[in-house]
């Protein structure tokens, strides 16, 4: 069935945005990430504008994060204060991408941009999770389960002033890093219409040295309200968000996410850990080839405005 | 009386030798939610008032044009190892849309000067004179606005595609691509002898996004804030919905 998108002003199949909507949901409930970095890609695949799938990308990640954080909040693993602390710098990060989104579109080069994020981005993330859920294949192989001994990093971050209690967390640092780690991820939900979890929740436990209990769901607090915003600032600057595609991408998300969940919990943790990092680098490969082979035409035409 | 109905006689004859009375299936497009293209049956024929001239060609040629639009048309380059967009150019009052039906081989049925005047191939249509202008660049660009877009369907040439019965009348059809833009499509029809056009006949099709698709159109641009607040309420509801559903499932 053939559905004209108001917005995009293309015709595509619902039942292939409703198929994609729940295969990504299916990945995203059985790997715990948004997905939004699957999505936007495939979406430019199909002929949506990229300014379109972005914005309208954003707007979905607002319906599977909120679904998810509900289910956090039941279990209390959310983290508030960190959550605030991190949404100020992304509501500041958010509003700075969508200018430069903006800046970039008319001078040509917003697709270079959003795909030399992806490849880097995905390429890195996806490289090291492979190697790490690789090791620890090897290693339960090995000698079976190991006990992985606790070490607290006490670096710069814990010298840097400003200092807040994180009682969820269990945290005593500077407000100053959240508040980059926030920023940094809001420019990338704006630019690349993703809500920046797969960025967010290695940096949270890496660089601020959160629980891991609470990470996904703070993260998950804070990403519903940045891509809210994202989403906002590019309905009223680029007029580019599309409700009907909107719909029917929730719709299969919404669905896919639980299904996924259920399937996610019958693989062994480094399986899915293995299959999503392999999932992250065909999807970064794909992007790589396109801007280092030779495009077909060489020529690109964009509409400036009705004249 | 009979003098009345002489005159009428006089005033309705043509000052041509020859002039075409022509229709279209439909002047008016909605575009639905279901919409995925549409057909145009353009049809007529030639009114003679004189025997058909002899040693002579005929041609009929149909052109369909949508609303205009400026685009900047980019080049990619390699920079650093990757393929980059460097060199642009404008392109003013480009059609979103354009088609050329003809009854026979363009470069037969029409002469050069004829072109240059009503600007009807695809390049003369999109750099004619008071059509279309190009803002720096050269005609490089132009050629590649035209391959991309014949590429994706948007422009065509057919050649031969109207049909021309006993010399008199003629059809063709005009497929309309999903991807539409609302605005008037202006059609025009020529009748050409030996290249040169001999009559002209305009009109237009008017295409207009309808019901759901036009609410949220108009939504979107007219108040973009309550439209954002909308989409978030939709995403909200539905995720508060499938959490809902399914632990109420589970139960």
């Amino acid at each position: 069935m053939q559905i004209y998108l108001p917005i995009a002003e293309v015709s595509v199949n619902a039942f292939l945005l409703l198929g994609l909507g729940g295969l990504v949901g299916v990945l995203s409930g059985m790997f715990g990430v948004g997905g939004g970095f699957l999505m936007t890609p495939l979406l430019f695949m199909i002929g949506i504008p990229p300014a379109v799938a972005v914005a309208t990308e954003a707007n979905q990640i607002v319906a599977s994060s909120f679904s998810g954080v509900l289910a956090h909040l039941r279990r209390r693993t959310v983290d508030l204060r960190m959550g605030v602390v991190l949404l100020i710098g992304g509501l500041v990060g958010a509003a700075l991408g969508v200018q430069v989104f903006a800046i970039l579109r008319d001078a040509g080069q917003v697709d270079l941009l959003v795909r030399l994020c992806y490849v880097i981005f995905l390429g890195v993330i996806g490289g090291l999770m492979f190697i790490e859920s690789l090791g620890a294949i090897r290693r339960s192989r090995a000698t079976g389960p190991v006990q992985r001994t606790q070490r607290r990093q006490r670096g710069w971050i814990h010298a840097l002033p400003l200092k807040m209690k994180f009682r969820t967390s269990g945290l005593y640092i500077s407000v100053i890093p959240p508040l980059f780690v926030g920023l940094f991820v809001g420019i990338l939900a704006a630019i690349m219409g993703v809500g920046g979890g797969f960025i967010m929740v290695p940096a949270m436990i890496y660089l601020l040295g959160m629980p891991t209990k609470v990470v996904v769901g703070t993260s998950l607090f804070q990403i519903i309200f940045v891509t809210g915003f994202a989403t906002l600032l590019h309905a009223t600057t680029n007029y580019t968000v599309d409700m009907m595609l909107a719909v029917l991408l929730l719709v299969g998300g919404v669905i896919g996410a639980q299904v996924g969940a259920r399937l996610g919990t019958r693989l062994k943790a480094e399986q899915l850990r293995i299959l999503l990092a392999l999932m992250v680098l065909v999807v970064c490969g794909k992007l790589a080839l396109d801007l280092l082979l030779q495009p077909a035409e060489l020529y690109s035409v964009d509409v400036d405005g009705h004249g | 009386m009979i003098r009345a109905a002489l005159l009428l006689l006089a005033l309705a004859l043509p000052a041509q030798a020859e002039d075409i009375v022509a229709d279209l299936s439909q002047d008016r497009i909605s575009i639905s939610t279901s919409f995925s293209g549409s057909e145009i049956l353009v049809y007529g024929a030639i009114r003679r008032e004189a025997p058909i001239p002899e040693n002579s060609d005929l041609a009929v040629i149909v052109t369909v044009a949508g609303p205009r639009e400026d685009v900047t048309v980019r080049r990619k380059e390699r920079r650093f190892g990757i393929w980059v967009n460097t060199d642009a150019a404008e392109v003013r009052r480009a059609p979103s849309f354009y088609a050329v039906a003809s009854s026979a081989p363009l470069d037969r049925a029409l002469s050069r000067d004829a072109d240059l005047r009503y600007g009807i191939t695809t390049p003369r249509a999109l750099g004619g004179p008071g059509l279309g202008r190009m803002i720096g660049g050269d005609f490089e660009f132009l050629e590649a606005l035209i391959r991309v877009n014949t590429a994706t369907g948007v422009y065509g040439e057919a050649e031969q595609a109207v049909e021309i019965r006993g010399q008199t009348l003629f059809s063709t059809t005009i497929e309309l691509p999903s991807n539409l833009t609302e605005g008037n499509y202006d059609t025009r029809i020529f009748l050409t002898r030996d290249g040169d056009v001999i009559d002209s006949f305009y009109t237009s099709i008017f295409v207009q996004k309808v019901g759901l698709e036009r609410w949220i159109y108009t939504l979107a641009h007219e108040w973009p804030l309550i439209y954002g607040i909308l989409s978030l309420a939709i995403a909200i509801v539905a995720g508060w919905g499938a959490s809902a559903l399914f632990r109420w499932i589970r139960v």
